[in-house]
């Protein structure tokens, strides 16, 4: 691999916000070089792991169901973030999320067709067909036949920052530590949740127990050299994107198959056999990613689902299989849970449930009255052997501490001033506009607009 | 490996990919597994006969090599399809001797064959053989009744064989599992209306290949790669075989039912019929085998290879001695020409129900299979 000195526009990261800035860039004609820390065959960071994009469209598409205004976006992402975020940038965002699509289709990216799906989000997020390593490799090839270098498996080692302009990077690769010189760089190399060490200095001993979903390459070193440089942070270290996920998950890039969905259909309890959360607060997509913050609060940062016969067939399988009791105390001695405590929670949970009519697709009326916690819908008691159980621990996604941008993806600084050549895209900035929350697919709407504005802005600063 | 242990690592990849389903609109794998939560043999073998191996699922895999996980659906399920080949096939003990063939192998039986075909010639007349007198007369070289002996033996065999292998898998492949919810059956008989519809819908599927093709687009044919070449050679390849299967066809009703004798003019139905074929067969086996060189061995490499180079071999030789003998025939090569020709159609025919052919009759099969399911579902 010959290593260039100097380039027009270095993209720093290899996942989907990085490629959109490269290809923006490239495609306004500058000459651009992507430094992905992976090597080829884990390329694309977490957007290999990704199913779907949120658009804002105003009537169906060839792959989107109904009308989803701007309005409606945003408040489903104000929602979840507690009324919390950037407007600007979250509308930037929203407003341009319409055109991703087609964006992503001129790299020869294919979308699943609007009436099939396995989740019920065809009304707000366009799948990729065959999920977001599919996205990356168009993306790739594009790259490639666009004359866009990549490297990979190179590492950013340090940057070389004054009065707010970058001036030269220092790269590692192989044995080597080149400086590369360009006149402007985008970052987009991620959160730091695969940096344990990070973690737990935001979690405590918390961390040891959590699962990263993702890639293992995402450390974060280029946000905390980027930060030391004298640029703004958004966002708390310990706010993230995080589900449950199947206790038995590999450490680090389990991705979709170790989710468990089965949470509105059951309850879920903590080691003391206690529920702790209503399970049935609101569509599954809005509610999933509460869980992971949910579980990390509990006791050794650990849940278990539990469900009956009922829901056998209702929810995706998980890649591990149920533990199964015959009765709810076999159950709980194979979870290793006191059989007295699981049978009493039980028993209090069915003795609320009021009888309803069942509808996993609606907010429907099944719910408990007069628990401390009650489920308020999908209630249906857990009686019908066999019961299922499944432990679960907090999953992480991705981090939203960050970069502080404003509208053209200018990195700023303590001092509130643009950075003369420094953008930023994707979960790096993510931060900027979730602040608590997650809305299923918003992670790749935000890095395929702020990809493609931090290497328009790039390429511009490139002149 | 035994089919066992294929069909639990089989079960192991389809209960990642279940709780994955990114790929679920690729093809019709797919959706048939959606339709499952648990898998075992029957399962497996039906997916796997319904797969085109085309490599997409691989490409899109975020557990491929070199993840843990390890998920290579398209290898798994060649394995699997291949074993299912020998499992099924009638009789089984002549199935094991076909195991693990070779183009080698498979031109050598062709000769072996041509060496029988002569021997009575040789043993008799063997100026026959060499026919200076007797241009462009075939009987002259065979006879008539020993051909028909030949023939009317194995396509006999082959039939009845192929009857039992399609039956046996289908019986196989449709078996209702215990359990409740695992492997939904269209339920009523065949005869059902709508069964029609699902047989249509299926035969449709084959003869267009329109699962290679999904939405417009070519499948993949490598890691960064799409090319219609793959599904064209196939074309070519099917055609030729069915026109030359339909010129011997019009050329025993000639014999049989007009008494007109080959060999046939140049504008004569099986002769057009039998060129245009043989022309295909050639372009599409070399297109394929080709192909088949420059295949990404991570979708299967050498799982297919012996089993689809032995058949490729067989009908490649079958229609260039063809060819070769349509314009020599009127020359004393004709001979030795004529008996290569009958020994690779022998061999052809002999191996066809314990080779790659029977990937026509249980994809078919299959796709009927997933036809009435989804019509169920």
């Amino acid at each position: 691999m010959t290593i260039p000195d100097t380039c027009d526009v270095a993209v720093l990261g290899g996942g989907n916000a990085a490629l959109s800035a490269a290809l923006s860039a490239r495609l306004a004609g500058r000459q651009v070089v992507v430094i992905e820390g992976a090597p080829r065959e884990f390329r694309g960071g977490n957007s290999r792991h990704t199913r779907n994009l949120r658009c804002m469209h105003d009537g169906p598409t060839a792959h989107l169901e109904g009308r989803y205004s701007e309005d409606d976006f945003y408040s489903d992402l104000l929602r979840v973030n507690q009324g919390v975020t950037d407007e600007t940038l979250a509308r930037i965002v929203i407003r341009r999320s319409s055109e991703c699509t087609d964006w992503m289709a001129r790299f020869g990216i294919r979308f699943q067709s609007a009436l099939r799906g396995t989740m019920h989000l065809s009304r707000t997020n366009a799948f990729f067909l065959g999920g977001g390593k599919s996205v990356m490799n168009g993306y790739y090839t594009a790259a490639a036949r666009l004359g866009i270098e990549v490297m990979y498996e190179t590492m950013v080692e340090d940057f070389d920052v004054i009065d707010g302009m970058c001036h030269g990077i220092r790269l590692r690769v192989g044995g080597l530590r080149p400086v590369l010189r360009p006149k402007s760089v985008v970052i987009a190399t991620g959160g730091f949740e695969s940096n344990l060490d990070w973690l737990k200095q935001a979690w405590g001993d918390a961390a040891d127990n959590f699962i990263v979903r993702g890639t293992p390459f995402n450390t974060g070193l280029p946000l905390k050299l980027m930060l030391a440089a004298g640029a703004q942070s958004i966002g708390d270290p310990r706010a993230c994107h995080a589900v449950a996920v199947d206790a038995r998950a590999p450490k680090f890039d389990g991705g979709i198959v170790t989710r468990l969905d089965c949470i509105p259909l059951g309850i879920v309890i903590n080691k003391f056999g206690e529920r702790f959360a209503d399970e049935g607060l609101d569509m599954w997509p809005k509610r999933y990613a509460s869980w992971g913050t949910l579980v990390a609060s509990q006791p050794d940062q650990t849940a278990y689902c539990i469900v009956d016969a009922k829901a056998i067939g209702h929810f995706m399988p998980s890649v591990f299989a149920p533990i199964v009791g015959s009765s709810l105390r076999a159950l709980a001695t194979k979870l290793g849970l006191l059989p007295d405590a699981l049978e009493s929670t039980v028993a209090h949970y069915n003795n609320a449930v009021r009888p309803g009519t069942f509808n996993i697709d609606a907010l429907d009326n099944c719910h408990t009255e007069g628990l401390a916690t009650n489920k308020t819908h999908w209630a249906r008691r857990i009686d019908t052997p066999p019961f299922w159980g499944f432990p679960l621990k907090p999953g992480i996604t991705f981090t939203y501490l960050g970069l502080r941008v404003d509208d053209h993806a200018r990195v700023l600084t303590t001092s509130g001033e643009p950075m003369t050549n420094v953008f930023a895209a994707g979960e790096i900035m993510a931060g900027n506009i979730l602040r608590k929350g997650y809305i299923a697919g918003i992670g790749m709407t935000i890095g395929t607009v702020f990809g493609r504005i931090a290497g328009e802005s790039a390429a511009n600063a490139a002149r | 490996m035994p089919l066992a242990d294929l069909v639990e690592k089989g079960a192991h990849t389809m209960t990642v990919c279940n709780a994955c389903r990114y790929c679920e609109q690729f093809c019709p794998v797919f959706p048939a597994m959606e339709r499952r939560l648990a898998f075992e043999k029957a399962d497996l073998v039906y997916l796997a006969n319904l797969c085109h191996n085309c490599g997409e699922c691989l490409y899109a895999c975020q557990y491929a090599p070199p993840h843990e996980f390890g998920i290579n659906v398209p290898t798994m399920l060649a394995q699997i399809r291949v074993a299912s080949y020998e499992e099924f096939a009638w009789p089984r003990w002549v199935a094991a001797r076909f195991r693990d063939p070779s183009a080698r192998a498979a031109i050598g039986l062709a000769m072996v064959f041509s060496v029988a075909l002569a021997l009575p010639s040789l043993a008799i007349a063997p100026q026959q053989l060499w026919p200076r007198d007797h241009l462009g007369d075939f009987y002259g070289v065979v006879p008539h009744d020993v051909m028909i002996r030949w023939f009317g033996g194995v396509f006999a065999f082959v039939i009845v064989a192929l009857a039992m292998g399609v039956w046996r898998f289908w019986r196989h492949a449709t078996t209702p599992a215990d359990d409740r919810g695992r492997r939904p059956v269209a339920p009523g008989s065949p005869r059902k209306s709508g069964a029609v519809g699902a047989i249509a819908r299926a035969v449709a599927a084959a003869l267009t290949l329109r699962h290679l093709q999904p939405a417009s687009v070519d499948c993949v044919s490598g890691e960064e790669d799409r090319s219609p070449w793959r599904r064209r050679c196939h074309h070519f390849t099917a055609y030729g075989f069915a026109l030359c299967f339909a010129s011997t066809t019009v050329a025993a009703i000639y014999h049989n039912i007009f008494g007109w004798r080959a060999p046939y003019g140049y504008s004569s139905l099986p002769v057009l019929l039998g060129t245009i074929g043989g022309l295909g067969l050639i372009v599409g086996a070399v297109g394929l085998l080709v192909l088949r060189r420059s295949r990404d061995v991570a979708l299967g490499g050498t799982i297919q290879q012996g089993i689809d180079e032995s058949f490729l071999a067989l009908l490649l030789l079958t229609a260039a001695t063809g060819l070769a003998l349509l314009m020599l025939r009127q020359l004393p090569v004709m001979g030795p020409l004529l008996i290569v020709h009958l020994g690779a159609v022998l061999a052809l025919f002999v191996t066809l129900p314990y080779g790659k052919f029977v990937h026509a009759l249980y994809r078919l099969a299959a796709l009927i299979i997933d036809a009435r399911e989804e019509r169920a579902s």
